[in-house]
């Protein structure tokens, strides 16, 4: 199947490295302008730089996504100069693991903030001008923890399931302007993130997988492009499990 | 500020948003059963008018009064009446 994209501008959070980084390549790859947004200026600098120097075509903008002013800031000053955003794929989290009992007000707000607030600051500042244009795609990236759970993260896990009650609302909201609201709910994907695992939890955690591996950040990329284009137009408000069989 | 009567403004904006006809836009027609508006129209009719007469009404339409804005007499009047305090 060959996907559409027609001159559309995309904006991924968290693109510096991991799932993020492979979705602003796949996206850039069909041809999308792709803003590369993260904390660090080098980290989404890097990633912009890479996909310029394929041929495609990126932006990068340092912005802290739980910061709701820097967030609504950046929209603002991203609508002067292009008017519109076509595709937001929110991606950018963190984790702070730690035992409920253990767990400080500060890892719980933390993550919440990032992983999840974050959602509502760049899906509200990008929002009007996509409805005028009357088509937009939002995609948010949650996780396998946020359907079944995971010990150590409760946080994680609350911010992750509540991005898929955020995105179903949205979807209702927005679907009558032509925007779809949907989430990919990636299992455990080789990155920098699952790379701090130690090798025994790594082990047990293929054991779960009926798949028995590992994903890749392409498996999620893949999925994301699609939900991006033109074509999947008739799909909104729902969760897209690329976890190996995890969630079934 | 505009030349433009607030009248014309309030049409104009309503003209563009809502995707309908001057003609349609009299004082009495309503946003939802004339206008053919829905609730999402409604919210971003009030931000435009929000962003159009900041200098008029000074600040936001608060919740309270924006839900009374039914008819586009009702703005017009809102406005008038902002804009004269």
């Amino acid at each position: 199947m060959k996907l559409t994209f027609d001159n559309k501008i995309a904006l991924v959070t968290g693109a510096g490295r991991g799932i993020g980084r492979a979705i602003a390549e796949s996206l850039a790859a069909e041809g999308v302008h792709v803003i590369c947004v993260s904390r660090s200026e080098s980290s989404c600098g890097s990633a912009a730089e890479a996909i310029r120097s394929n041929g495609g075509s990126a932006e990068a903008l340092a912005v802290d996504v739980g910061d709701s002013a820097a967030v609504s800031a950046a929209c603002e000053k991203l609508l002067k100069e292009h008017e519109n955003i076509d595709i937001l794929v929110n991606n950018a989290g963190i984790t702070k693991d730690m035992l409920l009992l253990r767990m400080t007000d500060e890892d719980w707000l933390d993550v919440i903030n990032t992983n999840l607030s974050s959602c509502f600051y760049w899906t509200k500042g990008i929002l009007r001008p996509m409805t005028r244009k009357r088509w937009g795609r939002i995609i948010n990236i949650s996780s396998v923890v946020g359907i079944i759970g995971n010990p150590g993260q409760t946080n994680y896990g609350a911010a992750k399931a509540g991005m898929i009650g955020f995105t179903k609302s949205t979807a209702r909201e927005i679907a009558s302007r032509g925007i779809t609201c949907n989430v990919v709910a990636p299992g455990f994907i080789e990155t920098d993130m699952t790379a701090e695992l130690n090798d025994t939890i790594k082990t047990e955690a293929t054991k779960v997988i009926p798949l028995k591996r590992f994903g890749q950040v392409a498996d999620i990329s893949n999925m994301v492009t699609y939900l991006a284009s033109e074509e999947a137009g008739y799909i909104t408000g729902q969760t897209f499990s690329v976890d190996g069989g995890m969630a079934m | 500020m505009s030349d433009k009567s607030i009248e014309d403004r309030v049409k104009e904006i309503i003209v563009n948003q809502l995707n309908v006809n001057e003609e349609q836009v009299t004082p009495e027609a309503s946003f939802l059963d004339d206008l053919g508006a829905d609730s999402l129209d409604l919210v971003e009719l009030v931000m435009a008018f929000e962003e159009e007469f900041k200098d008029e009404i000074q600040g936001e339409i608060p919740e309270s009064d924006s839900e009374k804005l039914q008819t586009v007499g009702d703005v017009v009047s809102y406005i008038k009446e902002k804009s004269a305090s």
